[in-house]
């Protein structure tokens, strides 16, 4: 620098122009305006703020000492049609899943129009939580499992499908290409061209949803859609807080249980 | 092009196109309307023999080449293979005639997560069935050959070995074994060599040749080195801007037909 002063005017360097900085004050201007209209709104009541201490610990006392003698008569076998849900429901989400998939995935179907019809299917799958999907499905089939199932299935649909088809936008094209210069028919190119390109994500997709639906399918009872959470629901209308805690406790540890199975799995697959 | 050497083109020309195993007629290609790639390619190749591509980057050799197989779409012209215009042909029928063809590819574009087995046996896809394709249910003829095959490009020890486990030479062999098991009537590589060392391309032009010879396949190659060229090829064409501005032998191929094809001269000194 020391060689030109007359350049060091020039160099002068300033990170944001006055126009940015103009712009990146009023984000943050909107980012305050908005967490404060946000505390209006919820209108919290600083008593029941006060109080909020002292009623956790009334309800642990509540909860202690936890009903362990409950688990046999009154939790293991909602708990297991819980993971039959999750599981049927998976299965069943993939399988509807598969064909949408490669329906928005652009390099397998070229057509816009398709495109966006998957798409648009994926997206409002995703968008009704599961538990109105099961409040429909309840109106639909009746209480219980199979309500509970199709939530699984419905809301799942958006998630694997949109990671599947994301997999296969990704697939090495050339491979497709070479495939279809050896005069190869649309579904011998899938399986043999996309099939072992998308197989890990695939696996890893699927696993990530069972895991995440074995979570989901414990509280679709709270609306009658069968599985545990109907006996969560049972225990909570009847103050049965011991119970309560039964019931969270063996939820939590099918839980820790299904992230363990999904791990050793995803090492020893990937 | 005014100093394109005219009697060269004229004298390499095959005498009949009836004769020819692929006819090329004005084949145009344009990405964009109104901007040839190609501007009008005829070509005849004769039933035996390695033709190579030579020109510049971005001239239109890989899409020559894709334009045969119509894995790039031609905008006009005809494209004679055995007797038919596969440029006009329906979705079966390219298929049917894609089946006769086989095709190398610069970065092997095997199926990375299968065996050299399957890899070599997709070549077969044109005539198994998906649903046998699915369950690895390959006629046991074509097991045979594609074990035959495998011997041939020296890798007969790899069948069961991952194609991602291989060297970029080994793949290609695989690409090679692939196109081969195809039992084609034609033989297109793009760019087979260039990402290769010198030692491998030399060994994998030599394999392509003489698998030509052997099955009785014509080969059209289009190769950045105009040395592998010269060493291999029968026939050589030169393009430069879409257009072929020498067709012959590779003895003609002089430095001043280089400076027409890829234009300047100080990489010649």
């Amino acid at each position: 620098m020391s060689g030109a002063p007359g350049l060091a005017i020039a160099r002068e360097w300033q990170r944001f122009t006055p126009g940015e900085r103009l712009a990146r004050f009023v984000v943050y201007l909107g980012v305050v305006a908005a967490i404060v209209a946000s505390i209006q709104t919820v209108e919290v009541i600083p008593e029941f703020i006060a109080d909020a201490p002292e009623q956790i610990g009334d309800m642990l006392r509540r909860m202690w000492p936890i009903a362990w003698g409950f688990y046999p008569e009154g939790v293991q076998a909602p708990l297991l049609e819980s993971l039959h849900i999750a599981t049927l429901g998976t299965v069943a989400a993939v399988l509807m899943a598969v064909p949408v998939a490669f329906l928005a995935a652009r390099n397998v179907t070229p057509h816009a129009g398709l495109n966006y019809f998957a798409k648009l299917i994926l997206v409002s799958a995703r968008s009704v939580n599961t538990l109105i999907w099961a409040l429909f499905f309840v109106a639909v089939f009746g209480p219980g499992a199979l309500a509970g199932t199709m939530a699984i299935a419905f809301h799942s649909i958006g998630f694997t499908g949109k990671l599947l088809s994301e997999a296969l936008e990704e697939s090495n094209r050339g491979t497709i290409e070479a495939l279809q210069a050896t005069g190869a028919p649309w579904l011998s190119v899938a399986i043999k061209g996309y099939w072992p390109q998308v197989k890990p994500a695939f696996w890893a997709i699927v696993l990530f949803r069972w895991d995440i639906n074995v979570r989901e399918s414990a509280v679709l009872g709270l609306v009658g859609a069968g599985g545990v959470g109907m006996a969560l629901d049972t225990a909570l209308n009847l103050f049965q807080w011991d119970r309560v805690a039964m019931i969270l406790v063996a939820i939590l540890g099918v839980v820790i249980a299904a992230e363990i199975v999904v791990t050793g799995i995803r090492r020893r697959i990937l | 092009m005014s100093s394109l050497p005219a009697a060269a083109v004229e004298a390499s020309r095959p005498d009949a196109a009836a004769t020819a195993a692929l006819s090329v007629r004005g084949l145009v290609k344009e990405y964009v309307p109104g901007r040839q790639v190609l501007a009008g390619i005829t070509l005849d190749f004769a039933p035996r023999g390695m033709t190579a591509v030579i020109g510049p980057s971005g001239t239109g050799k890989s899409t020559l080449i894709r334009c045969i197989n119509r894995l790039v779409e031609p905008t006009a012209g005809e494209i004679v293979f055995e007797g038919r215009d596969l440029a006009r042909l329906g979705k079966r029928e390219l298929r049917a005639a894609r089946r006769h063809i086989g095709m190398v590819f610069q970065e092997y574009n095997l199926v990375e997560r299968l065996t050299v087995m399957e890899n070599v046996l997709c070549g077969r896809l044109g005539y198994v069935s998906p649903a046998k394709a699915w369950l690895r249910r390959f006629p046991a003829r074509d097991v045979a050959r594609a074990f035959e095959l495998l011997d041939t490009v020296g890798l007969g020890a790899f069948a069961q070995a991952r194609a991602d486990s291989l060297s970029g030479g080994q793949r290609q062999r695989v690409g090679i074994a692939r196109a081969v098991m195809q039992q084609p009537r034609l033989l297109l590589a793009d760019e087979p060599t260039s990402s290769l060392d010198p030692k491998t391309s030399v060994e994998i032009m030599a394999l392509m040749q003489a698998l030509s010879e052997t099955h009785g396949f014509p080969v059209i190659v289009n190769i950045h080195n105009v040395e592998l060229a010269r060493r291999f090829a029968g026939r050589i064409v030169g393009m430069t801007g879409g257009r072929v501005v020498y067709d012959g032998p590779p003895e003609r191929l002089d430095e001043t037909i280089l400076k027409t094809i890829y234009g300047g001269e100080d990489w010649l000194e």
